[in-house]
């Protein structure tokens, strides 16, 4: 009976998804109050829709109920309950319903937050809203229900993927989806300022905190995927350059040039026609990001819909989108006003370069992922681009990105000085340049590891950010007025992004791993760690048999770590699982995966085991970086200027 | 400067900063590309030497061998067969009778030695390369079959 009123919910949402899309736009117009005046409502009662279907879903699957479809594909009843609950966005039907839940919820956030926007405007924005949530709620019923009976009952389900059942995912899609539908109210915002004709300070004012914040969920989705690689695969990767990955990556790049973007036209009122524009794309590659991993034309470690006729629908709602936003924006951005001048070198200047570079980055990041997909689809082989083409291309983008934060925070609007930015910065520089010299060196006569130019430039890019930063905090402080929440934001950001900047040239420079076999007893060393085997048992857990292995790990005589891997047989599956063991530090992570049993020993006929183990120098920087700049982006998001805006209307 | 020309150089020299990372793009993209060759396309010699291409199929049942830190198997698409030498672990995801994708090169001996072996990512799913490989194989079967 729920999953039978979950399914109706959803019926219903769409209608009132179309009603919201349709009406308000229409009253916007026509210049009709009371039609303009139903977006909020119509966001509401949406909201309540989608959120009582999602209940429905979570409830079949808390409930073990497997006459439904869906719930039998991907739960078990020895399935822990908060495995069960997250296994609702654990395939295809579900996510997408995550997907349109999330995009309610966004909706009906900006309807109680826009109390200082025009009625017309939020009419608008709450319209094009309500236009995508139509499309994706008719591609849930129409081809991906989630609500689908198994009739009869299956006695048990087939269990979540066991690489599912882990805590990574119960945060990370739902925020990697908050990530994706945020971008959708940036969008919503670009599509109303041009329908209405309006493109001023103020709309990027309204625009920018709900873009950040967007940005925000996005930052921390892809930091926790990378995580959730790094500790769930047993591989000790934590990127690969994955056609999902590099979905979520391009979304991100376009939503960094975005917000970036949106402080110029906010500031001085330039860069319109851009912004638009990045906003446009930003939507457009979540959605692409969606088409690619819903349709099933990928090999990777994501991939879960088979269904061609999936594929076509995202495709055709993908083309429509793009097809009619980019329409729109040739039809009317002539008539959106031009911005103020802008020097040579200006901060406007760099912001630019910030743009197109980022832009560019994503386009050769999309040239990468597509090019199988239609190489593919024109019967023309079979191919796959490798790992080192992005690390080959990506590098050299980004290190201009990287490399003019530190100008674009020092230069001021309209016009700044190139003498007096390489005055103040000069020894910024130079302390760069020596550590970028200078910690390789001394890393190299500890017998740490061997130098490459890419450590250097990874030190020295970090170096510089964190020094141009610091020193213009220092410098800022015992400056008279007010310092606004959006200037620490910033600097969070980018001495995030930094550190994460450091994190990943160290590991890549410095890390080692081993691949050995032992037997009880044996040791093995690594850097200056010794690791020995102490114990191999087998041990139950709630829906699964595992082999667990014991090390203790030391370092000079001392104990410092015990590690416990474990090589898990699910019930319901037949494929193994790498529990791998990690020992976290701020300087290192140590971390070991148990492979299968071997041979016995020739001589001693004792048993042994394949083990792995890996060293990986400064990785947790990686995740510290990424929660920095989740951390800033919610700090500048929560700046006083768009708040005082809604204050002010309200004490009218 | 005239603001004329200071427009003019801020074109001049984002169209040079263009060309050169497309120059950059293109370059690293045709180094990198890899492809994708069926057991069968390997045993009559279409796949490359001295490059690295993939090949996918399935795991022969029986033919998995594992030495002190390597070993080796047989990838069929059920109508010929190719040796793989590999190193290391396998994936936990890798069994006889299901799907793999390897990576690698053709040695000099015409053995295909593997850098990386991909499995799938559940059990019922097989990668499109593989069972590419697989249809390929059993419609060059049916079409024989119908042969005078």
């Amino acid at each position: 009976m729920i999953p039978e009123l979950g399914h109706y919910a959803l019926i219903l949402a769409f209608w009132v998804a179309l009603a919201q899309g349709v009406i308000p736009l229409a009253g916007a117009a026509t210049a009709q109050t009371a039609w303009q005046a139903m977006a909020k409502p119509a966001a509401a009662v949406q909201f309540g829709l989608v959120l009582l279907s999602f209940i429905a879903l979570a409830l079949a699957f808390v409930g073990n109920d497997f006459s439904v479809l869906y719930v039998s594909q991907h739960s078990n009843s020895l399935l822990p309950t908060i495995y069960r609950f997250a296994a609702v966005w654990g395939g295809h039907e579900g996510s997408l319903l995550l997907w349109a839940f999330l995009l309610s919820l966004w909706s009906v956030s900006v309807a109680l937050f826009s109390r200082s926007l025009p009625l017309a405007m939020s009419a608008r924005v709450l319209g094009v809203l309500g236009l995508i949530s139509t499309g994706f709620i008719a591609f849930i019923v129409l081809t991906s229900n989630p609500f689908e009976r198994l009739l009869p009952a299956a006695a048990d389900g087939r269990d979540l993927n066991p690489l599912l059942q882990d805590p990574g995912l119960i945060i990370h899609p739902p925020m990697l989806y908050m990530g994706y539908v945020g971008f959708s109210v940036a969008f919503a915002f670009a599509i109303a300022a041009l329908l209405s004709g309006r493109l001023d300070a103020a709309w990027a004012r309204w625009s920018r905190p709900w873009t950040l914040i967007a940005w925000v969920f996005l930052t921390f989705g892809i930091g926790l995927g990378s995580w959730w690689a790094y500790d769930e695969l047993g591989w000790g990767g934590w990127w690969f350059w994955d056609p999902v990955e590099n979905a979520s990556l391009m979304p991100w790049l376009f939503g960094t040039a975005l917000i970036h973007a949106l402080m110029v036209t906010e500031k001085r009122g330039g860069f319109k026609a851009w912004t638009v524009l990045l906003a446009i794309g930003a939507f457009s590659l979540s959605l692409l990001g969606t088409f690619l991993v819903r349709s099933g034309v990928l090999t990777s470690v994501h991939a879960f819909a088979a269904d061609p006729r999936r594929g076509v629908f995202v495709l055709i709602f993908l083309a429509t989108v793009v097809g009619s936003s980019l329409t729109l924006f040739a039809w009317r951005a002539p008539q959106v006003t031009l911005g103020g001048r802008m020097g040579l070198i200006s901060r406007e200047s760099f912001l630019l370069a910030n743009s197109v570079l980022l832009v560019v980055a994503t386009g050769a990041v999309l040239l990468g992922t597509i090019y199988p997909l239609v190489i593919d689809a024109l019967n023309l082989g079979k191919l796959s681009v490798g790992a080192p083409y992005f690390n080959t291309v990506f590098v050299p983008l980004l290190t201009p990105v990287l490399l003019l934060i530190v100008p674009g925070v020092w230069s001021s609007w309209k016009e700044a000085q190139w003498r007096v930015l390489f005055h103040r910065l000069k020894w910024v520089a130079l302390g760069s340049v020596l550590i970028a010299g200078l910690v390789p060196a001394w890393l190299q006569m500890h017998a740490q590891g061997d130098w490459t130019p890419t450590i250097s430039l990874g030190l020295l890019l970090g170096a510089w950010i964190v020094g141009g930063s610091l020193l213009h905090i220092v410098d800022r402080l015992p400056k008279p007025g007010r310092v606004p929440w959006s200037y620490w934001g910033m600097h969070l950001a980018h001495l995030g992004m930094a550190v994460v900047v450091l994190g990943i040239t160290l590991v890549k420079g410095y890390e080692m791993e081993r691949d050995v076999r032992m037997g009880i007893d044996d040791t093995v060393s690594l850097r200056s760690y010794t690791f020995e085997l102490k114990t191999v048992q087998e041990v139950d857990g709630p829906n699964y048999k595992a082999l667990r292995a014991t090390l203790d790990v030391k370092q000079d005589q001392r104990v410092v770590a015990q590690l416990q891997p474990e090589k898990r047989h699910y019930f319901s599956s037949a494929m193994p699982m790498t529990e791998a063991a990690i020992d976290t530090g701020w300087s290192r992570d140590l971390y070991v995966a148990l492979g299968e049993v071997v041979e016995p020993h020739a001589q001693t006929h004792a048993a042994q085991w394949n083990l792995h183990f890996y060293y990986k120098p400064f990785i947790s920087w990686l995740w510290a970086g990424g929660l920095l700049m989740v951390l800033g982006g919610l700090v500048a998001a929560l700046d006083k200027r768009y708040r005082r805006a809604a204050s002010q209307k309200d004490s009218h | 400067m005239k603001s004329r020309h200071k427009r003019f150089i801020l074109i001049v020299l984002g169209l040079l900063v263009l060309g050169a990372a497309a120059m950059l793009i293109l370059n690293a993209f045709r180094s990198n590309l890899v492809f994708f060759f069926t057991p069968t396309q390997v045993a009559q010699g279409e796949a490359p030497r001295g490059t690295t291409f993939r090949v996918g199929g399935m795991v022969k049942e029986g033919s998995v061998l594992r030495d002190s830190e390597k070993g080796h198997f047989v990838v069929t698409d059920t109508n010929q067969e190719v040796l793989v030498h590999y190193q290391g672990m396998l994936p936990d995801l890798f069994k006889e009778g299901r799907g793999v994708v390897a990576q690698g090169k053709l040695n000099a001996q015409s053995e295909f030695v593997a850098s990386e072996v991909l499995a799938k990512h559940d059990e019922n799913y097989m990668p499109p390369e593989a069972k590419h490989a697989m249809d390929q194989a059993a419609l060059r079967k049916a079409a024989e079959s119908v042969k005078p």
